[in-house]
């Protein structure tokens, strides 16, 4: 026997789902701390968009509870559409099964993978069948399932397949259990609460080692389904196009024009002249050759961008705050919604927020949560083009200190949603550098800058008010007490000092040798007129300034004068009398209004 | 003036300041102060004493913000205690005062160089000297070695000292208060005051005071006020001339101008402690040339010090600029010990006199 005939003894094709037992990193299962966030992850993924698709409102359970030693329990429960009995055993027992594969929107998941990776993760851990109920609606049952993975296959191997109670009219549950360990918690409730920033409109209720945590949706707006559209022809790789072309009934004009986005006769026939092919001929009697010819061709053709708005779905500016100042507690917070761009035919969008003070970390780098298609990203950050972007902007120029990222009490947000998101590797954990989203991301994010810039030197004005304030308040009297002491004279009165540095109206009365003296001083920007109620036995007849009304009450004399006031100005008045009784001021904002009666 | 008359002087001076401000704010106006600022941009040549003053520049400090606010409530507890320990016939150091401090809550200072800045506030507000709020430093005068003789009031009774025939190797050290202090007679021709300790002891050592009639005033690094006043009395009542012996580098340069033109800090006291008088006798950037001085290469700091002195109006003559830009140019300094390096007799026998006649003082 040769060596080759050896050699083929041992050469066999082996299955997806083998590929993966030995490739466990790609599918973010690499250590037993990840494989309980990824299976999270991948389970509220599909929820999210399950929920989305069916337009309700989110409601989602996760609970996770140690059965014994290192074995964990994870069950994920939604009020999605359910899915029919006989697909259970191909979403969650056949890798690389999904709807969303083909189909050119924005959605969370899209290789079909995730979910039945982790089943594969348990069924080796564990050797415990995962077990899934589902209803699609009130009228008919809820079925319960127990599906493994063959290995060899990547077929489902259902053990069980019954009739089930379930008080939920309609909706997915999903349990497994796999080998694990909680040592990640925190990270796994920082990926939830992330989740709920920008998923507003979900409720996420949490059972953890039998401690709860909540949630809550701050919106009841169900969100729009994206629509899927026709790729693009500047957005399409050789395999989906051989795999377009094998489905294809049609000449190979009509092909380009009922398969594509933006391809109209025109177009469609100068792809053809260019490929050197004729239009008439039918598409899938094209030769590997040709394809690649056509493929070229595509490209070269100048094609309006692809629609984007409708299979979009931005999370938008308002929402986006709500969702973060219901996780964190900010003095600033602010987001931008970026116009929809494209990047090789994909339609993409970029969204962002900064947050400013409150409970951030006053210290050290800040805060950055990055986003793809409503997905939090929460490993290799440093690895990301956001990050990139982030660090690449001088931040120095908004207020900012920095050191390659920003410092300070500071939270940035960037959500990329794109129905194609340029991820660096199949674990979806950090985006690859495309300079058309980085620009994107940059500009938003200028624009924010400038925002909390304006925020910060406000801040900073009315810091040095509260510092003036903060002196009167506290310094003044002490001084006042001290001086008084070394003079050996009594404390002076500083309420017109506080006035003034306050920025007030002050009023003051002093009657000093039989004459009345009342002095309004505006310390304020505020003009135009208060009016002065002075209430005496004096009748005021020889005042300076005549009262624009005065009426005597058995022993009391009312006094009544309009005072215009300027920012600065000194109204005066004097008049023969005793003094006392009481005096007022209105028309202008209690907080303004300081009196001075030495009188009393 | 009688120490009574003294005291009263001071008491009422002080008290005059915080009637100021209890007068503006019975007027309801916010306290302040105004003094004149405190920088080398507002000092000015006296032509009728020869010495730099603080210009016409004021800064006024109102109480408006926290900060000055808290430097005037600062001011006036200083006020209060100097007030007390006059009327208790008390003294204390600087040191002491801000120790006292402590209890003193929002005025209490955060170092001692708040505390001794504050005091010289006082000092230009009042036209008095701190030794009138019995108010002492704890820093050591310098000494003297030479041929001259005073008279000292000491706490036991007058001493009457030569400061060649009655001090140790050491000399005669001067104390804080210089007031008590008078001289009696010399026989010296010169007084020459030197940088480093190291120098003066080679100077008594090589009998240099002995050989030249000459007074050895050991600086000790930047002078202290009593030192200063020390060489501003003994020039003004014999007419001794000075001259001012440091390293050849920018810091030392202004050793030599504090005691010529009188110090930036202190420059509202200047006719009491500055010789104008006073020549600069080395070490000059062209020694380190002419007699070849082991050196080192000028610092980053060194470099921007001396560009500050060509700012400075204290150093704006020709011998300065013509000195510093040469400096700069030969990128160099040298210590005055690097005399050492043509033998330990180099500088008494050599270098000084040659200076000193050139100089026309020998």
């Amino acid at each position: 026997m040769s060596l080759a005939d050896e050699l083929a003894k041992k050469q066999r094709s082996i299955s997806v789902a083998e590929f993966f037992e030995k490739n466990k990193h790609l599918l973010g299962f690499d250590s037993p701390v990840r494989g309980i966030i990824t299976t999270v992850k991948e389970a509220v993924d599909n929820s999210l968009d399950a929920c989305e698709e069916a337009m309700v409102l989110p409601d989602i359970f996760i609970g996770i509870k140690k059965v014994s030693g290192e074995v964990y329990r994870i069950i994920v429960e939604d009020n999605g559409p359910g899915i029919v009995p006989d697909q259970i055993p191909y979403v969650f027992g056949k890798l690389l099964y999904g709807s969303r594969f083909h189909q050119i929107k924005q959605s969370r998941g899209q290789q079909g993978i995730g979910i039945s990776a982790a089943v594969l993760y348990a069924q080796l851990t564990t050797g415990i069948p995962t077990t899934v109920i589902s209803r699609t609606g009130a009228a008919t049952p809820a079925w319960r399932f127990e599906i493994q993975i063959d290995i060899e296959s990547n077929e489902p191997e259902i053990l069980r397949r019954e009739e089930a109670e379930w008080d939920r009219t309609h909706g997915t549950r999903v349990q497994i259990e796999f080998r694990s360990t909680l040592a990640a918690k925190k990270r796994l409730l920082d990926y939830l609460k992330y989740t709920s920033i920008v998923n507003p409109h979900a409720r996420i209720r949490v059972e953890m080692d039998d401690e709860a945590f909540l949630f809550e949706r701050v919106s009841d707006e169900v969100i729009a389904c994206p629509e899927p559209i026709q790729p693009h022809p500047h957005g399409i790789e050789i395999g989906n196009l051989k795999r377009m072309i094998v489905y294809s009934e049609d000449s190979l004009e009509d092909f380009l024009v009922n398969g594509f986005a933006r391809v109209g006769t025109k177009t469609a026939r100068e792809m053809c002249r260019l490929a050197g092919l004729a239009c008439e001929m039918p598409a899938r009697n094209l030769t590997p050759a040709q394809q690649k010819s056509l493929l070229d061709a595509m490209q070269q053709v100048k094609v309006p961008a692809p629609p984007t708005t409708q299979c979009l779905s931005p999370i938008g500016e308002a929402l986006i705050v709500q969702g973060l100042e219901k996780e964190i507690q900010m003095d600033f917070v602010s987001a931008r919604t970026r116009p929809s761009s494209v990047y090789s035919g994909n339609p993409f969008m970029v969204e962002a927020a900064i947050g400013y003070g409150g409970k951030l970390p006053p210290e050290g780098n800040a805060q950055i949560l990055r986003f793809a298609n409503r997905v939090p990203l929460v490993y290799q950050q440093g690895a990301c083009a956001i990050t990139g972007c982030i660090a690449g902007i001088n931040w120095k120029t908004y207020g900012i200190s920095q050191s390659g990222l920003p410092i300070g009490p500071l939270l940035i947000l960037v959500h990329i949603a794109s129905t194609n998101v340029p991820f660096t590797s199949e674990s979806k954990d950090a985006v690859a550098s495309i300079p058309e989203i980085e620009k994107e991301v940059t500009l938003a994010l200028q624009e924010l800058g400038r925002e909390l810039k304006t925020y910060l030197s406000r801040r900073d004005k009315s810091r040095l008010q509260e510092d003036r304030a903060r002196a009167v308040c506290a310094i003044i009297p002490e001084i006042a007490a001290k001086v008084a002491e070394i003079v050996e004279l009594p404390p002076p009165d500083i309420s017109p000092i506080e006035g003034k540095i306050m920025r007030k109206l002050v009023t003051r009365r002093e009657t000093r040798d039989g004459k009345v003296a009342i002095e309004v001083r505006n310390y304020t920007d505020q003009k135009g007129a208060v009016t002065l109620y002075d209430i005496s036995p004096d009748t005021a007849e020889d005042a300076t300034i005549r009262p624009d009304f005065s009426s005597r009450m058995e022993q009391e004399v009312t006094k009544v004068w309009q005072v215009p006031i300027e920012p600065g100005s000194v109204w005066r008045v004097e008049y023969t009398g005793a003094g006392g009784g009481s005096l007022d001021i209105r028309g202008i904002d209690q907080k303004y209004i300081v009196t001075v009666d030495l009188d009393v | 003036m009688s120490k009574e008359e003294m005291d009263k002087t001071a008491k009422k001076k002080l008290i005059d300041i915080a009637h100021r401000w209890y007068d503006q704010m019975t007027g309801g106006g916010v306290p302040s102060i105004s003094l004149p600022t405190r920088t080398k941009r507002n000092i000015e040549y006296d032509d009728e004493s020869e010495v730099w003053k603080y210009g016409d520049r004021e800064s006024v400090r109102s109480a408006g913000n926290a900060k000055s606010a808290l430097h005037l409530l600062k001011m006036a507890y200083v006020i209060w205690f100097l007030k007390k320990q006059i009327l208790e016939n008390r003294s204390s150091t600087l040191r002491e005062l801000y120790y006292i401090s402590e209890g003193w809550k929002k005025a209490k200072f955060g170092a001692q160089d708040e505390s001794n800045f504050l005091i010289e506030d006082l000092e230009i507000l009042t036209d008095l000297q701190r030794e009138a709020f019995h108010l002492r430093p704890e820093e050591d005068g310098a000494t003297i070695f030479g041929p001259l003789r005073l008279k000292e009031q000491t706490r036991r009774g007058e001493r009457e000292i030569h400061c060649q025939d009655d001090v140790g190797e050491a000399g005669y050290q001067i104390p804080n208060n210089v007031e008590s202090v008078e001289f009696v007679d010399h026989d010296a021709k010169f007084i020459i005051a030197i940088e480093t300790g190291g120098m003066y002891a080679r100077l008594i050592e090589n009998g240099f005071d002995a050989d030249h009639n000459a007074i050895l005033v050991h600086l000790k690094g930047q002078p202290a006020r009593s030192t200063r006043r020390c060489l501003n009395k003994l020039n003004d009542k014999f007419g001794i001339p000075v001259v001012v012996f440091t390293d050849g580098d920018p810091w030392s340069y202004r050793i030599y101008a504090s005691v010529a033109y009188g110090a930036i800090k202190s420059a509202h006291m200047s006719e009491l402690l500055a010789t104008p008088k006073a020549q600069f006798i080395g070490v000059q950037p062209s020694d380190i040339r002419d007699y070849n001085l082991p050196s080192d290469h000028l610092t980053e700091r060194d470099v921007a010090a001396l560009h500050a002195e060509l700012t400075d109006p204290r150093f704006a003559t020709d011998y300065w600029r013509e000195q510093i830009n040469l400096q700069l140019s030969l990128n160099l300094k040298s210590e005055q010990q690097a005399f050492a390096a043509k033998g330990l007799d180099f500088v008494t026998k050599e270098y000084l006199p040659a200076r000193l006649s050139d100089m026309g003082i020998i």
